[in-house]
């Protein structure tokens, strides 16, 4: 494949502006993890089979091993550090960490993104079925699901009742 | 402590609820919900696993790879490659021209095929270049010179031919032959004669493979002083060291292996791979870092998943459900090289004779060579097969003597503190337990006379290894150790060899530090997994790091222990059995106003004896097995028991089984962490679930031996919506071998996970499916075929009464 043209991006990352120059075939999963080190978004099958690249872009999960970069050009992307690497452990983490939802970590930051694309977009707590339908493009190998759904619906009932209570 | 557990709070034992120790509790730690110890950098994107680090002048690596499934190496023209810009070096099969294998006796494999290609996949060079994108130019302007040969997927063809040219593995002494195994236990024959019930099938289980999400990745460099580092997503970083040192020629003590956090490995991370060796070799030549990570379609090339097994069963039964005997007959599909293939014949028999007593028992397996992937070791390593026939067997058994499947499974039970018919010595048992438990969840007792037509369930039963009685390469050192230093800060820092690969060690670990020297979890650091600073451990694999590191680490644990209680209760002035370490406190039994922080403990500890550190090591009995040939593969220190109870509803329009809910108990000794072993146990039993219903490692032999959907699109795993819910029940019979009581956790809970599954089927609409995955099209071809049985009057209609009234 040609190396010659590279472009330059222009995003919102993490909230943050950055402008990145990168081949202009790369995708946005190689941009991420080559030239930004973000290497919290992981390449699992590179083909969009696996979703353990998901991120989110204009706060819809999206699978950056699928997403030229230059699409995300003038878009905001989120990947898992914006909500990883804050002062304050946000519920949803905490709640993976307490049902032990994740076994060898590596789903986990997809997982992560498209689930809190799905909370922060629901008015009420989500169930077991929404949750399962809305990470359906998530594989994990390791927990069989069930302790992740545990973790998606308690952080959802949290979350809502801390909004509820104008927190 | 097993009456508070199964009501047991969710919330996980944090820092403050730390600071006020029960005293009244046997444990502090034990058997509570914990949160990893490594969870949360994982989950936060902050843990670099291999393919996240990063070093100056790296260089990529790919591998070259065959496009035949078997072939002589004529030629090898890589000028071209070299000539490209950004290309640094090309290494092929003769700068690796020792072979290696797991299994020190059977060393049939080269890092970078010699003079010939085994299967499609079989690597043949490899390049290191500037970027990802040149290696992969360079890869296209290598030219290699075939000639085809005759290419065998079948693995009875394979053994049929003897002769020289069609021998698959060039290191091969028998022809195709990779293994046989025959051992006789008792007078089969005459128990199965005499039996009332003799039940016949044959059976056959597809290949499938481990599909972890992070997929193979290696990086080395060579360090200033002259020490070669491997970083690599592997399971078994001691294996790794000793295979590099032979293939490269290097002493051990000039290379270390670091396994930084891996991605799931479910055995598929076991053993040496070829990039392994490539990016070390590649490395030494160019004298800059090399990376190399395969695309997924290598990992389903590289394989070492479950192997194909065709297996044929006879087992005897008296009139009231007893077996009488138990006659195996079974081909392994080995593909290319052995891997832990010796291992994987004795197994497929080995591992069967518990739960259930066979007074008389003889397996005969042969494994054989094809031009395939090779086949290894997946989670349940070459027991979950038979597993699957036995436990149908045993189904058809219940049918025939109109018993009930849970009770027939009762009757045969095998019991605690006893032999097995190949003479290894069970421990604790809790199977009658386990059945117990899913069958009154589950309420099979009101339930299944009442199903419709089209729902069922089924049950089966199971037991693994606690890890095994000897290691890979035979020697007398310990099978684990452990390191331990407490600090003056409080703190306490453990040194394992222990590879956590996702089922939690490292936390285990911390758990048992915790529980012997009273500081909270987050006060332990667990370093694991790098040669260079952890005491050698195997590895894991065999479900051995629970029992074995556990406890090594518990050795050395109350060694710390014993000697902070004497300091403490020196300054005290009361008895050592006094003095408790809770709760990030010293404290006095009889008093517990009487107090210290551990850190004034540990300091008062180390002023008395200087620095506090010490070992534990851990090696395994030597009376659990019989002292035939092959009597030690397969003995174990414990031995885990497992019942699964599947509800599944079958359209019998479409074929599809919608497998609703299982129900799992497994006897695991004594939970150490209690959520991480119902993940383990939820795990196995997905991993189960989708070997039964969707997953299929195929061969193509119509198109000359490409693998038929090397992607996550077509090698079919259950996502969250395919996935039945699971409910798992912890057992706990306690084992004098193991830490604590703890036995494994981590593949038992597979096994019994199929079986059930075919079992429910059966229960639902009367067909058998004696192969897996039970897809629809199969399902609908049983269902024609007892049907037209049905009409010709040769069997009578399944559930009758219980059928639609259209459909009577």
């Amino acid at each position: 494949m040609s190396q010659s043209s590279a472009i330059l991006l222009s995003l919102t990352l993490n909230g943050e502006p950055v402008q990145v120059a990168a081949p202009a075939h790369w995708t946005l999963l190689e941009v991420l993890r080559y030239k930004l080190d973000l290497i919290g978004s992981k390449q699992g099958c590179d083909k969009g089979d696996c979703g353990a690249c998901t991120v989110q872009i204009d706060g819809l999960p999206a699978l950056a091993c699928l997403t030229l970069a230059a699409l995300a050009d003038g878009r905001s992307v989120t990947t898992v550090e914006a909500l990883g690497c804050g002062p304050v452990v946000h519920p949803l983490l905490d709640a993976f960490d307490r049902h032990d939802a994740a076994q060898c970590g590596f789903c986990t930051p997809g997982i992560l993104m498209a689930a809190e694309s799905l909370l922060r977009r629901s008015a009420r707590p989500v169930t077991r079925h929404e949750a399962a339908s809305a990470l359906a493009g998530n594989l994990c190998r390791c927990t069989g699901y069930t302790k992740i759904l545990d973790a998606v619906v308690d952080a959802s009932e949290r979350l809502r009742a801390e909004h509820d209570d104008g927190r | 402590m097993a009456a508070d557990t199964p009501t047991q709070s969710p919330e996980p034992a944090s820092a403050a609820e730390a600071e006020r120790p029960d005293l009244t509790r046997e444990t502090w730690q034990i058997g509570k919900v914990h949160r990893k110890v490594d969870a949360m950098e994982r989950m936060r994107g902050v843990a670099r696993y291999t393919d996240d680090l990063k070093l100056p002048g790296l260089l990529h690596a790919k591998i070259l790879r065959s496009p035949h499934a078997h072939a002589k190496i004529r030629r090898i023209d890589a000028s071209a490659a070299l000539a490209l810009p950004g290309v640094f070096a090309v290494v092929t099969g003769q700068d690796f021209k020792i072979p290696y294998g797991v299994i020190p006796w059977t060393p049939d494999e080269n890092a970078l095929a010699v003079h010939k290609v085994c299967h499609v996949g079989d690597g043949v060079a490899a390049v290191a270049a500037i970027d990802e994108d040149t290696a992969n130019a360079a890869l296209r302007a290598i030219v290699v010179d075939y000639e085809p040969l005759r290419a065998f997927f079948d693995p009875e063809e394979a053994l049929a031919t003897r002769d020289r040219e069609h021998t698959i593995n060039p290191y091969a002494r028998k022809g195709n032959l990779s293994k046989h195994v025959l051992l006789e236990f008792g007078d089969v024959d005459a128990q199965i004669a005499g039996a009332e019930l003799v039940v016949e099938g044959e059976y056959f289980f597809e290949g499938t493979t481990h599909g972890a999400i992070e997929p193979h990745c290696a990086l080395a460099q060579v360090e200033p002083n002259g020490v070669l580092t491997v970083w690599s997503a592997t399971q078994v970083s001691h294996y790794l060291h000793r295979e590099l040192a032979k293939v490269l020629e290097l002493p051990p003590h000039r290379i270390r292996v670091i396994q930084p956090p891996i991605g799931g490995a479910f055995g598929g991370k076991s053993e040496p791979f070829d990039l392994e060796f490539c990016v070390a070799k590649l490395a030494i030549k160019t004298g800059r870092p090399v990376k190399l990570l395969y695309t997924r379609e290598e990992v389903f090339y590289s394989h070492r998943g479950r192997h194909p097994m065709k297996m044929k069963y006879r087992t005897g039964f008296t009139a009231d459900g007893k077996i009488t005997g138990v006659d195996a007959r079974t081909i392994l599909d080995g593909g290319a090289y052995s891997s832990f293939g010796l291992v994987t014949t004795y197994y497929s028999g080995q591992l069967l004779c518990a739960p259930y007593r066979f007074p008389a028992y003889r397996f005969d397996s042969t494994r054989a060579y094809t031009n395939k992937p090779a086949c290894g070791p997946k989670r349940g390593h070459g027991s979950v097969q038979p597993r699957f026939a036995l436990e149908i067997q045993l189904d058809k058994a219940a049918v025939a003597l109109g018993i009930d499947p849970i009770e027939l499974r009762r009757r045969n039970d095998i019991g605690a503190d006893v032999a097995t018919v190949n003479e290894f010595r069970v421990g604790s048992n809790g199977f009658q337990e386990c059945l117990s438990r899913v069958e009154s969840a589950s309420g099979w007792r009101a339930r299944r006379p009442t199903l419709p037509f089209g729902q069922g369930l089924g049950v089966a039963g199971s037991t693994y290894i606690s890890g095994t009685n000897y290691p890979i390469y035979p020697n007398d050192m310990p099978q684990a150790a452990v390191q331990i230093c407490l600090d003056r800060s409080g703190r306490a820092r453990v040194f394992s060899g222990a590879n956590d690969i996702g089922q939690g060690s490292n936390t285990m670990l911390a758990v048992i530090v915790s529980e012997e020297l009273g500081v909270p979890l987050e006060d332990v650091r667990v370093l694991s997994a790098d040669t260079d600073l952890c005491p050698v451990d195997l590895g894991a694999y065999s479900s051995r790091i629970t029992l074995m590191v556990g406890n090594a680490c518990l050795e050395a644990a109350q060694r710390l222990r014993r000697r902070v209680c004497r300091s403490v209760a020196q300054r005290w002035q009361i008895p050592a059995n006094r003095v408790v370490l809770a709760g990030r406190m010293a404290l006095d039994r009889e008093d517990p106003a009487r107090n210290v922080s551990s850190a004034q403990a540990f300091q008062w500890a180390e002023a008395d004896h200087g620095l506090l550190g010490e070992v534990g090591s851990y090696n395994t009995p030597k009376d659990r097995h019989g002292d035939y040939r092959g009597g030690t593969i397969g003995a174990s220190p414990a031995y885990s028991f497992t019942a699964h109870l599947a509800e599944v509803d079958v359209d019998t329009e479409t074929g599809v089984v919608h497998v609703k809910k299982i129900w799992i108990a497994h006897d695991c000794g004594r939970a150490l962490s209690r959520k991480i072993v119902e993940g383990q146990i939820e795990g196995s039993t997905y991993m189960g679930f989708g070997e039964a219903l969707m997953e299929e490692h195929l061969i193509d032999p119509a198109h000359r031996g490409v693998h038929a959907g090397p992607s996550f699109l077509d090698y079919r795993m259950p996502t969250f919506l395919d996935t039945p819910e699971l409910h798992a029940m912890i057992v706990e019979a306690p084992d004098k071998n193991g830490p604590y009581g703890a036995k494994e956790a981590g593949e038992g809970p597979l096994h019994s996970s199929i079986p059930a599954i075919a079992n429910a089927i059966y229960d639902a609409v009367g067909v058998r499916l004696d192969r897996i995955p039970f897809s629809p099209p199969r399902v609908l071809a049983a269902l024609r075929e007892r049907a037209q049985l049905e009409e010709q009057g040769l069997v009578p209609a399944h559930k009758p009464d219980r059928r639609p009234r259209s459909a009577r």
